[in-house]
């Protein structure tokens, strides 16, 4: 294996004194990989790529990302945060500014784009995810799968290497989730480094490379989907595998 | 019904009408036969009291500045004539009478750049010079001492330009000043915390008179005689750290509502503290806390009042001139009072005016 854009190394993280919130992982994502994360809730799958944009910090280990170690250094977090894209549960996209000035924000004061460009770029990233024509609409207009669709959008404007989605599909509407998994897989067919935390097994099943079950702030068992979900290792695996595919 | 088919049901108007006037009068003041008792009682009542009120203020009133016909109507009629004797030191308090136009063209200036300053069209860049020329314009008609004009030391300067002064400048400097107090109690530095929420809590914990009191008498105490800086620049300090204190609570009060989710995606677009501040928080927290920033503001433009206890004397304390210099006009302290309640009203009325208009403004994102 190349050396790998993402790598953690004995990573350890609490919150408080006594949350002792990821143990001990190890993990190398290779460029380009697809990953799923998944694991039932509080088992510290959210906090592990959290870690990757250090919006969260650790106390123990290493986590290098594109080649730069996550530590105190502001300007070094700031250099992997504008590789890094990030699509939230809850959208968080900024309401003050119309779905146009939500793309252009980052370009133009991250990236030092003159509006101009960065208009255009953002028309094309939102042409994307076809939704070019609400560009000058506020985000509580829109609908939520919409708004995550223009959440992607933003993240995607400063052509990050990599792209980190916090259980994307978890706040929609039933009827939303597929336009959303759509640009998700079209995405994924274009080579990006993604790593998803996601409980959609069929997204799962369709684009990952690997997917990687966490309990308890543990990988309990990493894997290609088609073993993954054929021959599972572990017993907790089986279990968890068992509640949520219903079978 | 099992089987029954669906039917859509197209839309059509209410059978029970809620707007216009017929319909509102009888919702709001004829609902049943209680409120229509309580609605012509309160028209009586209100119909009694403004016409005691016009009898004494208009039809029995005297207009002429002249002191013999006031005091035979006191009693019955108001006296409007002590407000044309005395109108040019209540507005313009101890400031030389034959300067008065200085003040005069000063203030125009002022309040012309300050509407100037409320409307859209006119945020533009240029604005900033055109504030540093109208204050030095200001401060420079005012003080005197150059360009052929007399000087005035600032413990004469008084009235309505005061008061005005005061205010914009408390509310410009102690703006900014809250926002980053603010900003510092939610700091994840523990000195810049604990410092801000010092601040905060001692002034909170006293009075503005004894602020002002500190600022003009003890302050001079600490400096070498002759040394120290104006009355008028220590008041306005402190006018100005007083009121900080307050509006960085509101502003606070803003900054906590705003999810923790904004900062994060800010954040992880890659933006900096200060641009996240700028661009993301700032905007959303202030917009939300509208109506308690105005009104501080509005409590500033009335705190103003208190620096006549240091010998300043702002509109309040000109009228106290006006009235007590002549025994003849002393006894028409009401109609002086109604006077310049009219002028404070005006000015706080248009504030919260504007503020309705800012809401309106910042509101539209929200709107589905």
């Amino acid at each position: 294996m190349a050396e790998p854009i993402i790598s953690f190394n004995k990573v350890n993280k609490w919150y408080g004194d006594n949350f002792h919130v990821l143990r001990d992982i190890d993990l190398q994502v290779a460029a380009g990989e697809r990953i799923v994360v998944c694991g039932p809730s509080g088992s510290g799958k959210s906090t592990l790529i959290r870690c990757i944009n250090r919006l969260e910090d650790h106390q123990e280990g290493r986590i290098v990302v594109a080649g730069i170690e996550l530590s105190d250094d502001v300007k070094a977090v700031e250099q992997v945060r504008r590789q890094v894209g990030m699509v939230f549960q809850q959208f968080n996209l900024f309401p003050h500014l119309t779905v146009l000035e939500n793309l252009t924000l980052a370009p133009m004061w991250v990236g030092r784009t003159p509006r101009k460009l960065a208009e255009e770029s953002a028309m094309q990233q939102l042409e994307r995810v076809q939704i070019a024509e609400q560009a000058h609409k506020y985000p509580l207009q829109l609908s939520g799968g919409q708004q995550q669709r223009v959440a992607i959008a933003r993240a995607l404007c400063l052509t990050p290497k990599i792209m980190l989605f916090d259980e994307p599909t978890s706040a929609l509407d039933p009827e939303m989730i597929k336009e959303v998994l759509d640009v998700m897989i079209e995405l994924a067919n274009q080579g990006i480094t993604m790593i998803c935390v996601t409980h959609e097994m069929g997204f799962a099943k369709a684009v990952a490379d690997r997917v990687i079950f966490m309990d308890q702030g543990q990988i309990v068992e990493q894997n290609t989907p088609h073993e993954f979900f054929d021959h599972p290792q572990s017993e907790r695996t089986k279990d968890f595998l068992s509640k949520i595919l219903g079978g | 019904m099992a089987g029954s088919i669906f039917q859509p049901i197209p839309a059509r108007p209410s059978p029970v009408k809620t707007e216009g006037l017929l319909p509102w009068l009888r919702a709001n003041l004829f609902g049943n036969w209680v409120n229509s008792m309580v609605t012509v009682l309160i028209a009586v009542a209100l119909g009694y009291a403004a016409s005691g009120f016009l009898t004494w203020g208009l039809v029995n009133a005297v207009f002429a500045p002249n002191a013999d016909q006031c005091q035979a109507a006191r009693g019955s009629g108001a006296c409007w004539g002590v407000i044309a004797e005395k109108f040019r030191v209540i507005i313009f308090g101890r400031y030389p009478y034959e300067e008065h136009w200085r003040p005069e063209i000063g203030t125009i200036l002022l309040l012309g750049l300050l509407i100037l300053s409320c409307i859209r069209r006119f945020w533009k860049p240029w604005l900033v010079p055109a504030w540093i020329g109208v204050l030095f314009a200001f401060f420079t008609l005012m003080a005197g001492g150059k360009l052929g004009l007399s000087e005035v030391p600032s413990d004469q300067w008084g009235g309505l330009p005061l008061t005005i002064m005061l205010a914009t400048l408390s509310i410009v400097f102690a703006y900014p000043l809250a926002i980053l107090v603010a900003l510092g109690r939610q700091s994840a530095l523990p000195a810049i915390r604990s410092l801000c929420v010092i601040y905060v809590e001692l002034i909170r914990g006293v009075p503005l008179i004894s602020v002002l009191f500190m600022a003009s008498f003890m302050f001079p105490l600490f400096l070498p005689v002759g040394k120290s800086p104006d009355v008028l620049l220590r008041v306005l300090v402190g006018i100005t750290l007083f009121s900080a204190a307050y509006l960085a609570e509101v502003v606070r009060g803003g900054l906590q509502a705003i999810p923790n989710g904004q900062v994060e995606s800010a954040q992880s677009l890659g933006l900096t503290y200060w641009q996240t501040q700028r661009k993301i928080v700032l905007p959303q927290a202030l917009a939300m806390v509208v109506p308690g920033i105005v009104n501080s503001f509005i409590a500033i433009f009335k705190d103003t009042s208190l620096v006549t206890i240091v010998s300043l004397y702002e509109l309040t304390g000109a009228l106290g001139l006006a009235l007590n210099s002549e025994a003849d006009w002393r006894p028409f302290k009401i109609e002086g009072y109604l006077f310049i309640t009219l002028i404070y009203f005006v000015f706080c009325f248009a504030m919260s005016r504007y503020s309705l208009w800012i809401e309106h403004q910042v509101s539209r994102s929200k709107t589905r």
